[in-house]
């Protein structure tokens, strides 16, 4: 028998393919850096992810398919493949330092960052449930292991067991939606299983096999009911780790979800529309309330999380073009703000003692002011005040579910975010209004000074999140981007 | 013919599915798994899937249950008491266990499974082989699944090690 190889068009797949390089390149440069240069490593890695984000801009309009139509390079994709390396750029920058402090500076840390990332780009550009999949574990299986990165510390190491358990349980879910998706339309192209919805709309099967998608897709972005997992990883994470991946991916896993529901099910909108606005409504509302009674800082961020996870469901129920594209402006608008936020979590910490608790926050204005302001200016973002980033995406988000005729839903996110301002503002009365407490205050070792790479993040995220509040329209009009059918 | 063989692997399966959750000792728990799994290869068979049958025995029946039972032997556990269980655990797993299985059957008896047709039916498959057909699909449709798969095996690689390896302190 003869094989016939499909068009392989590798230069749709060149970004994830310099940054695989480039983690093997790390993993080899492990091997002969010793152990003083090994920041040299995540300098490597900034590297590759720089000539990837060219590259990506290189591709913009492209809007072609790879590998006999497994994953496509189309505006959508690519927009979020430059938010995801952003996400990367950053979380490196606050990693480099991190690392040293925490007495954790092994050079298989970039190599597993650089490994998710590709499994996110592949997740986020990916045409083909399969490679859908094998992105969504290329992406998880370095994120279970980054977790407990920090092996001597308890906290960690539950942090990267409990979500590598429930991570496999949702794989197994998500395995399952495809394969009655498979079963019942005969492909696992998303073009196609539409086109076989279009012919033959009703089926018992393909419910099934939505459903289980939707359920594999929910606990990967941390939709309530399928959160529980959530607030102990990422409080348990290191915290270089948390920022990376609660923002990153959110960015693969939502362009997934948003491609496999607005190319291969819209033909199913009807049973699949009601369903995700509850699922919203849950996730805003459970995310702000729980948000409201936590002490730590990172459980707060991580409630803060599955609440932002809700406002970009909204545009899911919106759908159509508006619906995408405000999604995607706002998940760049939340990745910077919340690295930001993170980032000055990191920034604020005295060594490896970090500030956990948002008493410890108390008069840290005096001691550290810039970061301090920076962490002011990205909780304000993330709370939706004008003029920062997240004003706008939620503006976008609401006028597009206004838009669609979905307006109480619109209402409800309003109301969330009301109440979200409450525990937003809690660290930073703490830090401007209260008198610092003594363990933090006669610390000797903490400086005002930030470690360059830190600053250098927190000043690209602070400055970003002003202007993509102040200036929004280039953006808006790259996240225009359509799908690939 | 067919029939016979599958009504009784099918009903071996699903005895020996409940004997691995139902029995106490997990060694003889293990021992269930491996007849489930060697039933299902058996169901392989019959669909005409040689190569998956292979695979099944191989991977789940050779590879898998032995590091079960690795672990098991390991952490010599005893006879499982369910001690560290909730008390109200117990009951609100038997309802959600029991409304699962009424929506399963509800649906699987509303339809009777109306599945796609491929182009790979068995006469095809007996014309060019089970083997040849799936190493024809691995290296030309689906060559970036393959090639996303070495990554993914790489990483769990780098990662066993990362968590399990002892540290040089240099």
């Amino acid at each position: 028998m003869s094989l016939s190889v499909p068009d392989l068009n590798l230069r749709i797949v060149v970004p994830a393919l310099i940054v695989s390089i480039t983690a093997l390149v790390v993993l080899l440069g492990e091997l002969v850096t010793p152990a003083a240069r090994k920041r040299w490593l995540g300098y490597t890695s900034l590297i590759g992810l720089l000539i990837a984000v060219g590259a990506t801009f290189g591709l913009w309009d492209a809007h072609a398919t790879a590998f006999g139509g497994m994953i496509a390079a189309d505006n959508f994709g690519l927009f979020l493949t430059l938010v995801i390396l952003l996400g990367a750029l950053l979380s490196v920058l606050l990693s480099v330092d991190f690392l040293r402090a925490h007495q954790v500076e092994h050079g298989e840390y970039y190599m597993l960052v650089l490994s998710a990332v590709v499994g996110m780009i592949v997740m986020a550009t990916a045409t083909d449930l399969i490679v859908i999949f094998l992105g969504l574990e290329l992406l998880s299986l370095p994120l279970y292991i980054l977790a407990a990165f920090k092996r001597e510390d308890g906290p960690s190491l539950e942090a990267g067991l409990k979500y590598f358990l429930l991570g496999a349980f949702s794989s197994a879910f998500f395995l399952y939606g495809i394969a009655f998706v498979f079963g019942a339309t005969g492909a696992t192209n998303l073009t196609k299983i539409a086109a076989a919805i279009a012919k033959n709309p009703s089926g018992d099967l393909l419910l099934v096999g939505a459903g289980l998608l939707l359920v594999g897709f929910a606990f990967k972005v941390a939709l309530v009911p399928f959160h529980w997992w959530t607030p102990d990883v990422y409080a348990g994470a290191p915290t270089a780790v948390t920022a990376f991946m609660s923002v990153a991916v959110k960015a693969a896993a939502f362009g997934a979800f948003f491609r496999a529901f607005f190319v291969a099910l819209p033909g199913l909108a009807m049973d699949w529309r009601a369903l995700v606005a509850l699922i919203a409504v849950l996730t805003m509302t459970l995310g702000n309330v729980a948000a409201l009674l936590q002490s730590n800082i990172k459980r707060m961020l991580a409630y803060s999380s599955i609440a932002h996870a809700g406002y970009i469901l909204v545009a899911l129920v919106a759908m159509g073009a508006q619906g995408s594209s405000s999604a995607l402006f706002y998940l760049l608008a939340y990745t910077l703000t919340n690295l930001g936020a993170f980032g000055a979590v990191i920034a604020l910490s005295d060594g490896a003692r970090e500030r956990l608790e948002i008493g410890d926050y108390a008069g840290a204005a005096q001691k550290q002011p810039f970061a301090a302001a920076a962490l002011t200016i990205c909780l304000l973002s993330l709370a939706g005040f004008p003029p920062f980033a997240g004003f706008v995406g939620k503006f976008l988000i609401f006028s597009a579910a206004v838009e669609t005729g979905w307006a109480w839903l619109a209402v409800i996110g309003v109301l969330n975010s009301l109440v979200s301002v409450y525990f937003y503002l809690r660290p930073v009365v703490q830090m401007y209004m209260t008198e610092a407490q003594p363990g933090w205050d006669g610390s000797a070792t903490l400086t005002t000074r930030i470690a360059p790479l830190v600053a250098l993040a927190l000043a690209i995220a602070v400055v970003g999140v002003l202007a993509l509040g102040l200036f929004p329209t280039p953006a808006i009009a790259l996240a225009t981007g359509g799908f690939v059918r | 013919m067919d029939l016979i063989v599958f009504y009784l692997f099918a009903t071996l399966a699903v005895i020996a599915a409940l004997g691995v959750v139902a029995l106490r000792n997990p060694v003889h728990a293990a021992l269930c798994l491996a007849v489930v799994f060697i039933s299902l290869a058996a169901l392989y068979v019959l669909l005409s899937a040689p190569f998956v049958a292979a695979a099944q025995v191989m991977i789940y029946a050779g590879a898998i249950l032995i590091l079960f039972v690795f672990v098991i032997m390991l952490l010599s556990p005893g006879v499982d008491q369910g001690a560290g269980a909730l008390k109200w655990q117990r009951p609100l797993a038997a309802v959600f266990g029991l409304a699962l299985a009424v929506e399963l059957i509800l649906v699987l008896a509303s339809a009777v499974l109306p599945a796609a047709r491929g182009q790979y039916t068995p006469e095809r498959l007996a014309q060019i082989g089970d083997v040849q057909a799936i190493g024809a699909l691995l290296f030309t449709d689906f060559l970036l699944p393959f090639e996303i798969t070495s990554l993914l095996l790489l990483v769990a690689m780098v990662g066993v090690i990362v968590l399990a390896k002892k540290r040089v302190r240099s």
